[in-house]
């Protein structure tokens, strides 16, 4: 069979042959034993020290919303006439955190793209998770928190429906979609890996001898086992499975642009300068795929080093995500300096003002941090130099999330604080319990996905093998002998 | 207790179980099935199966949710209790749009998945086959075909000697 698979490698050109998604040839066994190694094997050092400051940093979130709950909203920098301040600009932010994980799941899916196998699973944690965080926001914002279900279908004490000609009411509907389906979809892509982590803890039941390592397999069996629903891998199953995945995909989709269009509605529905703009809905999509890619690369490229996961999530996976990451990143650009240009060319002497303060006004250096971090960082990846060095990526992805926030900042903040009147104009500044509860959110984020690095495969251990040429029939390395390919 | 359930044979490649079933399915099989760790690329073709409904129960879904969001937003905003807000009309197709397009895509999604589990009749956890040993590797790096005994076709020897010579590994009877 090895001179086979050397033949055909010798008839390639070398300039045809494609970069192989699992580096060294890795087979579907080792791919089991290497994702699964996570899960069954010791807890890392790393893991707790990271997991005791993400805990603590979590407590501290909570403690500040218990804080402004037990006090009021006046424990924010929030006033006349910005009522809109960090608790929006988080929520923003982390929604568009998580499109890059349904990107990943979902687009690329549909596009065919087979290296999104590797970061798939991991980008849709990292979707659930930010989504979460971004839902806490909104809801302490209402600041009469025991009001919260207002926006839900149900008549008041009044017998009073909500009132869905309102954005923030088409809003509460498409996050709370956008999470439950993300979930489905993850839970749905997790099956065939349970019942891997399940068939495993059962064959290692057998070496262990100590009572209490025979007690924990057993729990171990009964929860992987009862949340792989009984999966086989039988092919009658994987027929229907692909077919559902498919078509959650292509929900998916339109779902993922939908969900940021209609958080731009809730600015670009208003009479707002600096909100009251058609450009909104794209140039918000694009801005939040480009920062949750900035996240996984945030999150992926230690995570690929401290797991050892090098030959399954490879530099070719970093570099295409940094190749994604340069198209958005200049659709942002461009839409940056559209604005500009509409506000000239609209005429509106409003539109005209709300844009030179954005640049030059009181808040000038927010808006430069947006401009550097957003336009300038991406253009870098046009290097090979730069997009195959993990660290200046694992550095420019941290530029482009801290950009990114700061756009929202500048939509928000600026627009606010200075709209038709002088008389109507303000200044916003935060406190420290606005922020200590953004970062507080960052360190519940990080509870939650550690939590799943060590309890549920981090990659999507049968997608996976799916792409390698073992899998493949037709391949010399999946049993096919020379002319064998129908 | 000791009933036999069916009877499984073990293939190293995915091209050797396509081709295995391949015959499989020419000899008439009708209780059968392939498990795999991953979906093969050409094993439905190979086993003769149609395609996935799965798509009209997503479709009945979406259908559900764009027409439960659309009437649920004509009654509450124009019919239980109307209120004129901002002197827009009372129901729009534009302005409960948005909703009703989440809806769609919500109960899609859950169509989707349940009709997944539905047709494939999961969950199930108390399947013989999870019970044998050998078949723990389905999930690892092992391909199989099963042929039940309730098959009319089955033959114990006939069956046996069948799926050996399409290139099995391995080949035991599975009990019930």
């Amino acid at each position: 069979m090895g001179s086979a698979i050397e033949n055909i490698y010798a008839e390639t050109p070398k300039e045809l042959v494609r970069e192989p998604l699992v580096a060294n040839q890795r087979s579907p066994g080792w791919l089991s034993d290497q994702i699964s190694a996570i899960i069954e094997g010791k807890t890392p050092r790393w893991w707790w020290i990271a997991f005791t400051i993400s805990f603590l940093t979590a407590g501290m979130c909570f403690s500040m919303i218990g804080y402004l709950v037990v006090t009021g909203i006046g424990v924010w920098g929030l006033n006349h006439p910005v009522m809109w301040g960090w608790a929006i600009v988080n929520f923003v932010w982390w929604i568009g955190i998580g499109h890059a994980g349904t990107l990943i799941s979902a687009i690329l899916f549909l596009l065919r793209q087979k290296w999104r196998t590797s970061i798939n699973r991991a980008a849709e944690a990292m979707t659930i998770f930010a989504v979460m965080c971004a839902g806490i926001f909104p809801a302490i914002h209402v600041g009469r928190i025991w009001f919260v279900w207002y926006p839900l279908p149900i008549p008041n004490a009044n017998d009073i429906w909500p009132q869905f000609r309102s954005p923030l009411l088409w809003d509460v509907f498409a996050v709370s979609t956008y999470f439950t389906v993300s979930v489905l979809f993850w839970y749905m892509g997790l099956i065939p890996d349970l019942a891997t982590i399940r068939d495993r803890l059962r064959l290692q039941a057998e070496k262990i001898k100590k009572p209490f390592g025979k007690f924990t397999n057993k729990i171990k069996q009964v929860l992987y086992g009862f949340f792989a629903l009984g999966w086989t891998g039988s092919n009658r199953h994987w027929s229907n499975y692909e077919k559902a995945y498919l078509l959650l995909a292509g929900l998916s989709t339109p779902l993922v642009l939908s969900v940021h269009s209609i958080v731009s509605f809730d600015f670009a529905v208003s009479q707002l300068p600096g909100w009251h703009t058609t450009i909104f809905p794209p140039y918000f999509v694009a801005g939040a795929v480009f920062s949750g890619f900035g996240m996984v690369m945030t999150l992926i490229i230690p995570l690929r080093v401290l797991c050892k996961m090098e030959d399954i999530i490879t530099v070719r996976h970093i570099e295409l995500m940094c190749k994604v990451t340069l198209a958005t990143g200049s659709i942002v650009g461009y839409a940056y300096a559209m604005e500009f240009f509409i506000a000239w060319y609209g005429g509106s002497p409003y539109e005209l003002y709300a844009f030179k303060n954005r640049a030059f006004g009181p808040y000038w250096w927010a808006y430069w941090i947006m401009v550097s971090c957003n336009v300038l960082t991406p253009q870098l990846f046009w290097f090979k130099k730069i997009r195959t060095n993990m660290m200046a990526v694992f550095i420019l992805s941290i530029f482009v999330n801290i950009g990114m926030w700061f756009e929202r900042f500048v939509i928000v903040v600026i627009s606010l604080h200075r709209d038709f009147l002088p008389s109507n104009w303000g200044y916003y500044s935060p406190t420290i319990v606005d922020i200590l509860t953004y970062v507080g959110t960052m360190g519940f984020f990080m509870t939650l996905f550690l939590l799943f690095i060590r309890f549920l495969p981090l990659v999507a251990i049968s997608e996976v093998k799916g792409v390698t040429p073992q899998a493949d029939p037709h391949d010399p390395l999946g049993g096919a002998e020379k002319g064998d390919a129908h | 207790m000791s009933e036999k359930y069916g009877i499984l044979a073990q293939y190293d490649s995915p091209a050797a179980t396509i081709k295995a079933a391949e015959q499989v399915s020419e000899a008439g099989y009708s209780k059968w099935d392939v498990h795999t760790p991953f979906p093969i690329h050409g094993m439905d073709h190979a086993m003769g199966m149609k395609n996935s409904p799965v798509g009209w129960f997503t479709f009945l879904g979406g259908l559900t949710g764009y027409t439960g969001g659309m009437v649920m937003i004509w009654f509450m905003n124009s019919y239980h209790y109307d209120i004129v807000v901002g002197g827009k009309p009372l129901f729009s197709g534009f302005y409960s749009f948005p909703v009703a397009y989440e809806l769609t895509i919500l109960l899609g999604a859950f169509g989707s998945i349940l009709g997944m589990l539905f047709l494939n009749r999961l969950p199930r956890h108390h399947h013989p086959l999870l019970k044998n040993k050998r078949f723990a590797q389905v999930t690892h790096d092992k391909f199989f075909v099963v042929i039940e005994c309730d098959d009319p076709n089955y033959n114990e020897a006939k069956t046996r000697e069948l799926l050996e010579s399409a290139g099995a590994s391995q080949v035991e009877i599975v009990e019930e």
